[in-house]
């Protein structure tokens, strides 16, 4: 059943589709990343219209599907005079999604921190900006690790999405071979093992993270 | 001049040419629509030591909350060291402070809270060195040696590179206190800074409080239900209820001869019936 | 032509992605209701004492969440006729692929269920001589799903959004209705819009309604 030379035909063209999905996982992972501290922040913020507004854009971005919001972007926008590579809008709408997704992990964890903590920290006099970067982060952040650690791999599952946008990652690789060599079920089970390798380098490393970030704590 | 209706004429130390450092005026404060503090009056000096008693929910709480500012008046001024601390003065009108104004002012007040707060990510002497470091901008070394000193003080110095959870309440709640003293203040707050504490840890804590409490020139209010322990180290006892102060004087006066009903309630509770 | 085709939205458009909705929405039911049978059993399987039956479940869990449902979607389509010599319809492959992938997250949820129902409760089935199957059906499930509800509405919600996926194995839903309109009239942006729409307009207030389910379970336990 298994042909040696099916894999030597498809290994360089996976490797090569397999490049395009880390190369997503890892900008949109920090995109997303940057935006859910834009986002958690803002829906935190001090300044009402700032928490309506930004609390509006993630509702309206969590919402709408990615798949449609991909689709949009690719197909819809266009129409509009707005002309983006595929790659572009790829990035783009997968970084908005998870980005509105882990606004909610900044909120809920910086929300979870004891209210004595900040009231210890204006005890001794130090500024909000202090407060927030030496007493309040570093304990939420310990919180939300976990989370974006599960973000991430939501975020890798999303990125097969593009293959159906025009971005030719690694799924899109395999179905392409699917129609010219056939073996589907070799092709595919290669294909979920691959990501299941990458999705479990990713929990690896986030359980590495977690213990780095755990001092204080018995 | 020396009426007894005058606060400060009852008290035992001696503050005759001192100007207070701490001033409350005409303080509310509501949450809503209870009202909690309804109109205080209150004078703390240089140095003094001022315990505050009464039931719960009297207030007392909300007192000091209202002096680190943790919580706003809903009307009336505190004076700190001369300057306001809810207000500012602009071309002679008091407008509200904003978080600048605020960051000077509190710079001279200080406060254990009940439940300790230290930071968790922090070990002991990080604990005491960050806001130092942070706040008054001091070298790290600076900082440490200072930290050092005080949390020897409280006889906290060995675990100084230990984390807070692997101490019990008593040795926490001495951080806390050395961690406040770094800072040095000069108005420090307690407020029941025992009662989160299993019992046979509260005698370490109140004792490291008498210490500081004979050194220094620190002025300290502060709150608690240990009233043997108020009588030892107050020059002044305030008893405050509903909202209000509603007798004061010093330790041997309203203990031993509660003027107000209330007190005298309030006392048989703690076996002080007042002909002790 | 303007940008925007009103007249095309409303004669076209419309009527048609409203004559698939009933796919959208069946698919979604479907899946959830496969998932929720499903996550329970893998919910008992992983606790199971025998680790044989434990261990291979963990696996399975660990595997089916870490990899993409689109890829899995294509493995059940094209793989099963392979395999079994059955070709699935494709709208039976996406309730099948989309109802495992979830399975493994409701599995999730039982077993957080599971684990919050007190250890006295098990203890008084034991006393009361239940047999093993009364007392997951009368003591302890009961229990555990109450508190879980919420957080299994908010997968019924993602679940929803996550529908557009089928359009992949040609399952004529919204979505994929939507491109099929927009490849023959060059016209993507009114169907593609309107589809992003119609999710936002179900999935938001659901989510709020499961929002204030939260508060009412979480008032009730108080
Ligand atoms: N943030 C708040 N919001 C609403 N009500 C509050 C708040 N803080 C305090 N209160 C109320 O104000 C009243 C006074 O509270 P406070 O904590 O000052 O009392 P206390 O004298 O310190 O009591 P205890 O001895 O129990 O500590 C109480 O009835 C309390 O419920
Ligand atoms: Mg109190």
């Amino acid at each position: 059943m298994i042909s040696i030379d099916v894999y030597s035909i498809v290994l360089p063209l996976l490797l090569e589709g397999a490049m395009v999905t880390l190369q997503l996982l890892v900008i949109c992972g920090i995109l997303s990343f940057l935006m859910s501290f834009i986002g958690g922040f803002s829906r935190l913020s001090g300044i009402a219209p700032v928490r309506w507004v930004s609390g509006l854009i993630i509702e309206f971005i969590r919402g709408t599907s990615l798949l449609v919001q991909l689709f949009w972007l690719v197909f819809a926008l266009p129409l509009l005079g707005v002309n983006i590579a595929p790659g572009l809008a790829a990035i783009i709408g997968l970084s908005l999604n998870y980005g509105a997704y882990g606004s909610e992990i900044v909120r809920s964890s910086i929300q979870a921190i004891p209210k004595g903590q900040t009231e210890a920290g204006i005890a001794l006099n130090m500024t909000p900006i202090q407060r927030m970067r030496s007493i309040i982060l570093p304990q939420a952040f310990r919180i939300m690790l976990p989370s974006f650690g599960n973000l991430m791999i939501e975020l890798l599952k999303g990125t097969a999405l593009v293959s159906l946008a025009l971005t030719s990652d690694m799924t899109e690789k395999m179905m392409q071979m699917r129609n010219t060599v056939g073996h589907d079920t070799q092709l595919l089970s290669l294909l979920l093992i691959a990501y299941f390798i990458v999705g479990y380098a990713v929990t690896l490393l986030f359980r590495w993270l977690e213990r780095k970030f755990s001092a204080g704590r018995v | 001049m020396v009426e007894t209706q005058d606060a400060n004429a009852l008290t035992a130390y001696n503050i005759q040419d001192k100007d207070p450092i701490v001033k409350y005026r005409e303080i509310k404060k509501a949450f809503g629509d209870t009202e909690v503090l309804k109109g205080i009056d209150f004078d703390l000096y240089p140095g003094e030591r001022v315990a505050i008693i009464g039931p719960s929910g009297s207030g007392k709480t909300t007192m000091a909350r209202l002096l680190m500012t943790l919580e706003k008046p809903t009307s009336g001024t505190i004076e700190v060291d001369g300057r306001y601390l809810w207000h500012k003065e602009v071309k002679g009108q008091l407008v509200p402070a904003d978080e600048k104004h605020l960051h000077e002012v509190r710079g001279d007040i200080g406060m254990v809270f009940q439940h300790f707060n230290l930071f968790p990510h922090m070990t002991i002497l990080k604990n005491c060195t960050e806001a130092p470091v942070k706040a008054l901008g001091l070298s790290k070394k600076e900082a440490e040696e200072r930290a050092k000193e005080m949390l020897d003080k409280v006889g906290m110095l060995e675990k100084a590179k230990d984390y807070p959870a692997s101490l019990s309440g008593g040795q926490q709640q001495r951080v806390a206190i050395a961690r406040a003293l770094v800072m040095r203040p000069k108005v420090m707050l307690f407020d029941e800074p025992t009662s989160a504490l299993d019992p046979e840890t509260v005698g370490e804590v109140l004792q490291v409080i008498k210490d500081i409490a004979k050194q220094g020139d620190m002025a300290m209010m502060l709150i608690t239900h240990e009233m043997s322990f108020a009588h030892e180290v107050a020059d002044r006892i305030c008893f405050f209820d509903e909202g209000i102060i509603q007798e004061q004087g010093p330790p041997s006066q309203v203990f031993t001869q509660p003027k107000t009903e209330r007190l005298q309630e309030f006392l048989k509770r703690f076996h002080m019936n007042g002909s002790s | 032509m303007s940008v925007w085709d009103w007249e095309f939205t409303f004669a076209d458009v419309l009527p048609q992605l409203l004559q698939v909705i009933h796919v959208t929405i069946g698919a979604t039911i479907g899946a959830f209701a496969f998932a929720l049978v499903g996550g329970l059993i893998l919910a008992l399987g992983r606790r199971s004492q025998k680790k044989w039956i434990s261990w291979p479940t963990y696996g399975f869990i660990e595997f089916v969440r870490t990899t993409p449902p689109l890829v899995q979607l294509y493995f059940i389509f094209f793989v099963f006729p392979d395999l079994f010599g059955v070709a699935l319809p494709a709208i039976v492959a996406g309730i099948l692929g989309l109802g495992i992938h979830y399975s493994t997250y409701l599995s999730e949820v039982y077993r957080a269920g599971i684990e919050s129902v007190p250890q006295g409760q098990w203890e008084a089935a034991t006393a009361l001589n239940f047999s093993p199957v009364q007392k997951w059906k009368s003591i302890i499930l009961p229990q555990a799903i109450r508190p879980v509800v919420p957080v299994m509405g908010n997968y019924l919600i993602v679940l929803f959004k996550e529908t557009p996926l089928l359009a992949a194995i040609s399952v004529g839903e919204l979505l994929g209705t939507a491109q099929s309109i927009g490849s023959s009239t060059f016209r993507y942006l009114e169907p593609i819009t309107l589809v992003g729409l119609f999710f936002l307009l179900m999935s938001y207030p659901a989510s709020l309604m499961i929002k204030r389910l939260e508060l009412r379970l979480d008032l009730n336990r108080k």
